[in-house]
Formats: structure tokens, C-alpha cells, sequence
């Protein structure tokens, strides 16, 4: 068993002698073989489908043919090609011109939304802003509390009128906290969300709501890397119900390889901001798209 | 499976729903290469048929005769004990609610025990369940042992002659050797008290082929004993638990279906299978 694409493409081209062209089978073969690295990553089929068809087209070429070590140069072309797509235009916060910054974050359940709120704030205060963080999930069990305990240990205020555990208008809540925002002169607002799945229409109006009556700066998609095929249609399934601006990754320090990280970049061509690293509020970074291309490629 | 030939693309079409759902693509792979042998032994020929086969051929993946007990009945005196582990945010603190609200339900009592003093008001939020399905919770103060709140929670259970004790502890990822030796330690320290009955781990079914490497390091640190499939009711279909069956042969036992105090059923192989296929 080869474990790393690295080794199966050359082990793919051990049998091909010194320089030339690729033969249309080398290259179905080494094809194979990326599919196999990329499935295993858990990037989507479709978005594998057509980075191959790309690649493929790749191989064919003269860098490869021309190449003293073609498999080598194969895996050159799947790395850029693969940074190309999870870089392209990498961009930190967006400063509203008139304070406050509001942004909203949004994801499926657990994902890790509230504890992100706690990151960016301490994030954000140590870059000498004044965050305020917005208890806006009211549903999940504790999640106010959750992000009061959160709050304290980012050394930031939390606007939580509500108690939450299902008592509460969390869009009525998101509103408010940009009146209390400026009147006490919190320069960003960060808006925690509660969990929702893509498939449900009544708790993707509710952030579409959330997201009318704050008309946030930044709408950030949270979302696990270790999320498998699905990513796709949750990606987009978001995209569609609130929209979003960016994109955040987390439990990144975990082993999950994190091909929904190049799924989502393709299907919905938002960059990927953040990476999330940890439990700890300051286990967080941007995001580095030559770093993730290594870890899909597992080398 | 549109095509009533049987041509390569078809079985190509196979392969891809059963990616699609998380199966993993060697699974997959052998999962058609079993399926062809079979169509060409009997000389099956319709789209229809060939349906039919895998979905018997996933049913047997699945292996519907598995033992999906979960055991909560007490022995005699004791209480049976059941310890919830998993990844970060998978359901686990819910699943303890929706399970304690099982058992309520049937007329038993249930003691929770908050062994995640980490996460911020991860007992808090075991008490709110608590309180929806009738449980008392035994907690300690944040960062406290949580061996020794776990082990105080079965005590608990034993002193007041209850049912069941379920025991909620923190998320943590497998790679971290620290947390998994800490929940070592929480096991052993409650089987100086009881035997444990059920050790569940519950798996995200969003998780892509991440949940079978989660599977083998919880199964070896803790001896898992049945797996919770949760967030059914999302559009992903769980395809890893195929493979963590099969590698380990621990059984799907629980799925959860929602966030509320009724969204938990026994697995349903049937309906499992038929979940993968609709796409198809
Ligand atoms: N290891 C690790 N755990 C994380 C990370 N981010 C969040 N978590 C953990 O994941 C779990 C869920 O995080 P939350 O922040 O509560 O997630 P959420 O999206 O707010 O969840 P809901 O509000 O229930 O939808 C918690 O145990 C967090 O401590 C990360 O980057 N790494
Ligand atoms: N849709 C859906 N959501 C669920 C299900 N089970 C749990 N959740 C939600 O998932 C999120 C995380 O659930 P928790 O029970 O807090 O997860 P946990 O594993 O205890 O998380 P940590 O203790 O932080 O590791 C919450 O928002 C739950 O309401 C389910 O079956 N379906
Ligand atoms: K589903
Ligand atoms: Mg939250
Ligand atoms: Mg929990």
C-alpha cells in the first residue's frame, strides 16, 4: 500500500523511461490515482471531477513530458493547482467606514460558531478593538451562557437581553445590539448565531432575517473541517438561505485531511479567512492555503 | 441508475452515489467489484435487479443481525452506567438528554453526570436537559477532575437506587493524547464503582472518512460499544459508519434526528440503506 499521492504517482511512473510524452494511459492512471488521494481527502466528487479534468489537461503538456522526473512534476501541478483555488484572493476583515463592523456568523450545528465569536474578540481586542459579542442563538441549550462564559475569558462585553433556551426573538436581539453597540461605543459587533441545517427552510429565513436587520459587513460561514461529501450541498445550501462572505475552518488540529476546504472554495468561490485550531480562544490563524494544499495532498 | 445497460458508466454511477454518501472510495470500490461478480454469476441484466442486490449488498455491509441492545437495564441493585464520548460538537450532551429522556419516559430514573468541566456551561447545558426530561445532574465547578465528577455521578446513581446513570463528557479530538488518556482515566476510575455498561460514541454523520480514524482511537482507549449517528436529518448520510462496523464491528445503535428531546431511534438498517440509494 502506497500512503501518500507522492508515492503512488511514482510508483505510476517508475515503469516510464527517461523523458517524452505521456501516453493517454500514464496519464488515465495517474489521474486514478489523484482521485483516489482527493476521495480520501473527502474533497466533493463533483469538484474532483473537474480538478481532474484540469490536471489532466495539465499532464498532457510539455512541463511534464519535458520533465526529468514526471511524477514529481505531476504532483507540482496538483499542488498549485490545488493553492490556486484555496488562495486566489485572500483578504482579512472588511472595517465598516462608519463603526460599527458587523459581523455575523453562521454555520450548521456544532460547527464551532460560539467559541469562534470568542476568538475574534479576543482577536480583535488585542488589535485595540472594543468588540461586542451578540447572544442571538436562543435555541441551543445554554448557548447564552455559553458565550457570557466565552465573553469573560475574551475580556469583552456580551449584549444577551434574552435568556435564550427558547425564550426570545433572536432577529428583535441582533437589532438592538447595534443601537447598544454605538450608544456604548463598540466598534464591531459580532453576531452568534444558533446551529441550522441547509434543509431547514424556517431557521434559514430566521438568518436571513438576522442577517435584514443588521445588513452585517462580514457574514462569515463556519464550518468543521471535518465535514465529508456533504460540504457541498451545505456550502451551497448557505450560499443560497443567508449568503456569506467568507469562510472559516475549524478544528483544524485535528487529523482531518479537510478537502471540503478546496469543496466549498470551488463551488462557491468565497476565500477561506480563518482557520480555527483549537478549544483554547487563542488557538486561531489566518488562513494558509499552501499549508492546507499539503495536508489534502497528505504530504 | 437510470440505464438499463450495463454499461461501465453505470456502474460508475454506483460507485459515485456511494461516495456521495460517505462510504469511502475503497468501501465503494469493493462494494462494486462485489456487486459485479454477483450480476454476472446470476446474469442479471435490469437496472431494477441490480438495485435490488446492492441494496442487499448494503444491507449486508450493515449486517442487520448485529446486536443494537443499548444496555441500560440495572443489574440487580446497580445502575446500569453509560459513558457518551466523541469528537468536539457531534451531539454528545444532547444524545445524553434525549437518552435520559428514553429511559424516563419507560419509567425509570436516570442520574446525569456533567464530566465536561471544560467546555464553557457544558453542564449548564446538561442541566437544562436535565430539567426537560426529569433527571438530576451531578456537577462540580468548572475545570474540576472530571474522573472524579463522573465517578461521584455514579455514586449518586447507586446511592439512590436509580436506574441509570449517564455520563456526559467532554468533546475531544482523537489526535490528542492528553484528553484521550484523561478519558481513560474517567472510565477506570468509575469501574472502582460499577461495571459500565455502555460505552457510546457518537459520530457526526456530516463526517467525511475523518470518523473511521475518531472510531479506532476512541474504540482502543475507551472500548467503544455502540455508535450514536447524529444530525440524520440533515442531507449527509453517515456512509463512514459502514467501515467503523466493519473495521471494528461495533454497531450502530442510535441515531439522532433533531434537536429536540424526541429526535432519538433505534438504527434502522433498512432505513439507513434506503437513505444512501434515494440518491441514486
Ligand atoms: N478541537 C477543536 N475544537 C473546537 C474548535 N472550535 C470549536 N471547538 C469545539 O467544538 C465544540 C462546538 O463548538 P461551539 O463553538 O459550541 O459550536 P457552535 O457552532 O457554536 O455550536 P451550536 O451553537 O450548537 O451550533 C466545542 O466543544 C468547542 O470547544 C477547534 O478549532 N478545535
Ligand atoms: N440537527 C441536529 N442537531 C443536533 C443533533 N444532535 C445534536 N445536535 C445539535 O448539535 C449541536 C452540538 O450538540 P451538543 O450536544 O452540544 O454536542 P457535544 O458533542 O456535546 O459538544 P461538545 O460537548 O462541545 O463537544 C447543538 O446545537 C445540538 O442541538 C441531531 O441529531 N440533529
Ligand atoms: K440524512
Ligand atoms: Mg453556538
Ligand atoms: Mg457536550
Amino acid at each position: 500500500m502506497f500512503e501518500t499521492l507522492s508515492d503512488r504517482l511514482t510508483s505510476v511512473f517508475s515503469s516510464l523511461k527517461g523523458k517524452g510524452r505521456l501516453s493517454e494511459e500514464d496519464i488515465a492512471t495517474t489521474a486514478r490515482e489523484i482521485r483516489l488521494a482527493l476521495l480520501e481527502a473527502d474533497v466533493a466528487l463533483p469538484v474532483v471531477r473537474e480538478f481532474i479534468a484540469h490536471i489532466k489537461e495539465r499532464a498532457r503538456g510539455e512541463e511534464v513530458s519535458k520533465a526529468l522526473n514526471p511524477a514529481q512534476q505531476v504532483i507540482k501541478i496538483v499542488n498549485e493547482e490545488l493553492i490556486a483555488v484555496l488562495g486566489g484572493e485572500t483578504r482579512e476583515i472588511r472595517f465598516a467606514k462608519r463603526p460599527p463592523t458587523v459581523i455575523m456568523l453562521a454555520g450548521l450545528q456544532g460547527s464551532g460558531k460560539t467559541t469562534l465569536a470568542g476568538k475574534l474578540a479576543k482577536w480583535l481586542v488585542a488589535e485595540r478593538n472594543t468588540p461586542l459579542l451578540v447572544a442571538a442563538d436562543l435555541q441551543r441549550p445554554n448557548a447564552v451562557t455559553q458565550l457570557q462564559v466565552v465573553g469573560e475569558r475574551a475580556g469583552t462585553q456580551v449584549f444577551a437581553p434574552q435568556p435564550g433556551n427558547g425564550v426570545g426573538d433572536p432577529v428583535e436581539v441582533a437589532r438592538e445590539s447595534i443601537e447598544h453597540a454605538r450608544r456604548n461605543n463598540h466598534n464591531v459587533v459580532i453576531i452568534d448565531t444558533a446551529g441550522r441545517l441547509g434543509v431547514d427552510d424556517e431557521m434559514m429565513q430566521q438568518a436571513a432575517d438576522i442577517r435584514d436587520a443588521v445588513t452585517p459587513d462580514e457574514i462569515l460561514f463556519v464550518v468543521d473541517a471535518m465535514i465529508g461529501q456533504d460540504a457541498v450541498n451545505t456550502a451551497q445550501a448557505f450560499l443560497d438561505g443567508v449568503g456569506y462572505d467568507g469562510v472559516v475552518l475549524t478544528k483544524l488540529d485535528g487529523d482531518a485531511r479537510g478537502g471540503a476546504a478546496l469543496s466549498i472554495r470551488h463551488i462557491t468561490g468565497r476565500p477561506i479567512m480563518f482557520a480555527s485550531t483549537g478549544e483554547k480562544l487563542e488557538d486561531f490563524d489566518v488562513f494558509h492555503p499552501d499549508r492546507m494544499a499539503s495536508r489534502i495532498l497528505d504530504m | 441508475l437510470s440505464s438499463d445497460q450495463l454499461d461501465e458508466d453505470a456502474w460508475e454511477e454506483i460507485e459515485d452515489t456511494l461516495v456521495t454518501a460517505d462510504v469511502g472510495v475503497t468501501a465503494a470500490a469493493q462494494i462494486v467489484e462485489s456487486l459485479r461478480t454477483k450480476v454476472k454469476v446470476l446474469g442479471t441484466r435490469t437496472s431494477a435487479d441490480i438495485r435490488a442486490l446492492l441494496r442487499t449488498e448494503l444491507l449486508a455491509q450493515i449486517n442487520p443481525e448485529l446486536d443494537r441492545v443499548v444496555h441500560t437495564e440495572p443489574r440487580g441493585e446497580s445502575p446500569a452506567v453509560v459513558l457518551v464520548v466523541g469528537v468536539n460538537g457531534t451531539g454528545k450532551t444532547t444524545s445524553c438528554g434525549k437518552l435520559a429522556r428514553v429511559l424516563v419516559g419507560d419509567g425509570r430514573s436516570v442520574v446525569l453526570g456533567a464530566a465536561d468541566t471544560f467546555r464553557a456551561a457544558a453542564a449548564d447545558q446538561l442541566e437544562t436537559w436535565g430539567g426537560r426530561v426529569g433527571a438530576p445532574v451531578v456537577r462540580r465547578d468548572e475545570g474540576a477532575d472530571p474522573a472524579s465528577v463522573a465517578f461521584d455521578a455514579v455514586s449518586r446513581g447507586i446511592e439512590d437506587a436509580a436506574d441509570a446513570v449517564i455520563v456526559d463528557t467532554a468533546g475531544r479530538l482523537h489526535t490528542k493524547t492528553g484528553l484521550m488518556d484523561e478519558l481513560g482515566k474517567v472510565k477506570r476510575v468509575v469501574e472502582k464503582r460499577s461495571q459500565v455498561d455502555e460505552v457510546l460514541l457518537v459520530l457526526d454523520a456530516t463526517t467525511g472518512q475523518n470518523g473511521l480514524r475518531q472510531a479506532r482511537v476512541f474504540a482502543e482507549v475507551v472500548n467503544i460499544t455502540g455508535i450514536v449517528l447524529t444530525k440524520l436529518d440533515g442531507t449527509a448520510k453517515g456512509g463512514i459508519v459502514i467501515q467503523v462496523q466493519r473495521e471494528l464491528g461495533v454497531p450502530v445503535k442510535l441515531v439522532g434526528l433533531g434537536e429536540g428531546p424526541d429526535d432519538l431511534a433505534p438504527f434502522d438498517p433498512e432505513g439507513f440503506v434506503d437513505a444512501i440509494l434515494e440518491a441514486a
